[in-house]
């Protein structure tokens, strides 16, 4: 009797359970634990409690939520924001850990730097306090956010007690059109399936379209599969992945990066895999794709108009509708390219990499910016290899901020805010209430689109407006 | 953490899908240290005329009524930490966003699961008499409603024992201490990249 195939999640899960107790529960073996400013209280819990780091060396610690996107040179002036800087500097230090902090040459957002450092490798287990470390995924890694309870038992034990998750498979094959990027794909697969249409699912993205995407656009896709609600994203490793991963500081080298490559050429599903759910979209029917609403699963394609709760007929859907529109200020039946927008914001975890800052600067070359506009890096080696680019130039150019690394006007807490009841065309992963900031309204959109909207000051269709 | 037994106390309902912790929590308070109380900033800035968390109907409530993919968005247990020290024990919806759900069992606070449509009937049972309770008993996993409806729940084993006993996770883990040692031993020899040189 040959064992039953298993999928790349099943490889990973199976490879890293310690031990699993009659009632399912199985004990899970972390190998990469990062950490970020957010992460005081789960300090504060071990040190109560007098616990040590288990595994310090397989601890990072990245600030990037709370740091300034300007004059890093001076000392930042909110001293409750300078505070969570130092907290972490502070805990970094006194359990020994490897810290990128605010003046690290490596420093960034901690789902772009892992990558680029070699941090992330295809088959690990990795956790950090951020939802959006399903990100990491696009390695063929199994990774996923947890709360700051979960953070001290990891720091504690390198363990995570872990309910073997279901399946979900996404195949996407097909050719994405021109301008259509992974942003607008993974938008087109949560507006499919909804905001919560992932729960309790581990996603593997497959297909053509998905093997056709550069690393950048798989950690876009994995970034955003915690918008679905999947508890993770993941991308079976291939060589695209490994040409990425050979050479990065972190990264085995020579002979060890070979075994290594050996062992991860076996991690992809194996045909006749079972998934508990599977999910099929054509990616040359994507259009570059926008959201209307207060969650990610409002999100059509940009020709579309804003939908009408009237032609609702679940009255329950259709409240929910109003409410949302009522917050982002729009009257159904609008036209989504007669939206006019306050300001542009290109950055975040999702969209903050070489290739989305070279995607907006394509529209912004040689055109001027109608609205103002903040451009943040995902982390200094991505800044300086844009700069060495010229991309700061036409950004600069087009009447756009060029900022330092960091979370910055995505979740609000470094001093970067929306004003309230402005518009903004945002290459971020959320749209909620206040997300940018109080009363703040988002559009999500990829950083292309984001570019054409700054320089038309309305949502734009790239499409019309065409790279330079 | 405070165990979970039993709970009867007033249900408020929220007809609103998709809250997100930014909603319960607003990013600007995650600074804050735990000590000064997270209460003060449960949906902090959702506090308009007419949000049911202020309507002295509800007052003194405890369980919180909800609508589909509640805790959606951010890990931050200060999600959890604001309904705690708000003073709310349990959640009921047809869904949860599954780190919220997580954090939530990790601080005492039961999040119960049941379909679309019988949390719907309960959200306007509730908003007929404003004010009426409904009692949880989670060794039993049931609900019962304002007219001594009993709606039962499934539950995580795992996830029930914890909050009936109250207990830190990692005490538990440290029992396990030989199975890591030897489980780090064997992966240490079938993965020697796992531990980065650095650059």
């Amino acid at each position: 009797m040959t064992a039953p195939p298993r999928s790349l999640f099943d490889k990973v899960w199976d490879a890293h359970v310690v031990t699993t107790r009659p009632d399912g529960q199985a004990l899970l073996a972390i190998d990469r634990h990062f950490l970020h400013e957010g992460s005081f209280h789960a300090f504060g819990m071990i040190d109560h409690a007098g616990r040590k780091v288990r595994r310090p060396e397989l601890t990072f610690t990245v600030a990037d939520h709370y740091v300034p996107s300007h004059a890093r040179s001076q000392p930042i002036a909110d001293p409750e924001i300078a505070n969570m800087v130092t907290l972490l500097d502070a805990n970094a230090a006194r359990h020994g850990l490897r810290h990128f902090g605010l003046h690290d040459p490596a420093q960034g957002i901690v789902h772009v730097l892992a990558p680029e450092q070699g941090l992330t490798l295809p088959g690990l287990t990795i956790v950090c306090g951020d939802s959006h470390t399903s990100t990491h995924g696009a390695f063929g890694a199994l990774a996923f956010g947890i709360g700051a309870t979960e953070v001290s038992h990891v720091l504690a034990t390198q363990t995570l007690w872990q309910r073997r998750p279901k399946t979900m498979r996404v195949t996407i094959d097909g050719t994405l059109g021109p301008h259509v990027t992974a942003k607008d794909l993974i938008l087109a697969v949560i507006a499919a399936i909804g905001a919560d249409g992932a729960a309790g699912h581990v996603i593997e993205y497959a297909g053509s379209a998905i093997r056709g995407l550069s690393m950048e656009g798989r950690l876009t896709v994995c970034n955003m599969a915690i918008e679905a609600g999947a508890r993770a994203g993941m991308i079976a490793p291939d060589d695209t992945t490994f040409a990425f991963v050979e050479g990065r500081p972190f990264a085995p080298k020579g002979a060890l990066f070979d075994r290594a490559v050996a062992h991860w050429r076996g991690l992809p599903s194996e045909p006749g895999a079972v998934f508990d759910r599977e999910v099929t979209l054509d990616a040359a029917a994507i259009a570059p794709t926008v959201t209307w609403g207060t969650s990610p699963e409002t999100a059509v394609p940009v020709t579309a108009a804003v939908p009408d709760p009237g032609a609702e007929a679940d009255p329950g859907r259709a409240g929910q509708m109003r409410k949302m529109l009522d917050y982002m200020g729009l009257a159904p039946g609008t036209p989504l390219e007669d939206v006019p927008i306050d300001r542009v914001f290109i950055g975040s975890c999702t969209n903050a990499r070489l290739e989305d800052l070279r995607a907006a600067a394509a529209v912004l070359r040689g055109r001027r910016a109608v609205v103002p506009g903040l451009v943040v890096p995902g982390s200094v080696p991505v800044r300086r290899q844009a700069e060495a680019e010229g991309l700061d130039r036409v950004f600069a150019d087009a009447g756009l901020e060029w900022g330092e690394p960091g979370c910055s006007m995505c979740v609000g807490i470094n001093g970067d805010l929306v004003p309230p009841g402005q518009r903004c065309a945002s290459t971020t992963n959320r749209n909620f209430p206040g997300r940018q900031g109080p009363n703040a309204r988002t559009h999500l959109m990829s950083p292309a689109m984001a570019a054409a909207a700054a320089v038309t000051g309305r949502i734009t269709d790239v499409r019309k407006l065409g790279g330079r | 953490m405070e165990p979970f037994v039993t709970l009867t106390a007033v249900a408020v309902p929220l007809d609103i899908a998709n809250i997100d912790t930014d909603q319960l929590l607003p990013a600007r308070f995650l600074k804050k240290p735990r000590s000064a109380g997270y209460g003060n900033f449960l949906f902090h800035d959702e506090r308009k005329p007419g949000f049911p968390l202020d309507d002295p109907a509800y007052a003194g409530a405890r369980v919180l009524v909800a609508d589909r993919n509640f805790g959606c968005g951010s890990s931050r247990e200060g999600a959890v930490y604001a309904l705690v020290d708000g003073g709310f024990r349990c959640v009921v919806a047809p869904s949860f966003g599954d780190i919220f759900a997580a954090n939530a069992a990790k601080n005492g606070l039961l999040t119960i699961t049941l379909p679309d449509d019988a949390v719907a009937a309960l959200r306007r049972r509730l908003q007929r008499t404003p004010g009426a309770t409904v009692t949880v008993d989670l060794p039993a996993q049931t609900l019962t409603d304002p007219d001594g409806a009993v709606l039962p729940f499934a539950i995580d084993p795992f996830k029930k024992d914890g909050l009936i006993a109250g207990l830190d996770d990692v005490a538990l883990t440290l029992q396990q201490q030989d199975a890591i040692d030897a489980f780090d031993r064997a992966d240490a020899e079938a993965r020697h990249w796992l531990v980065p040189a650095g650059p």
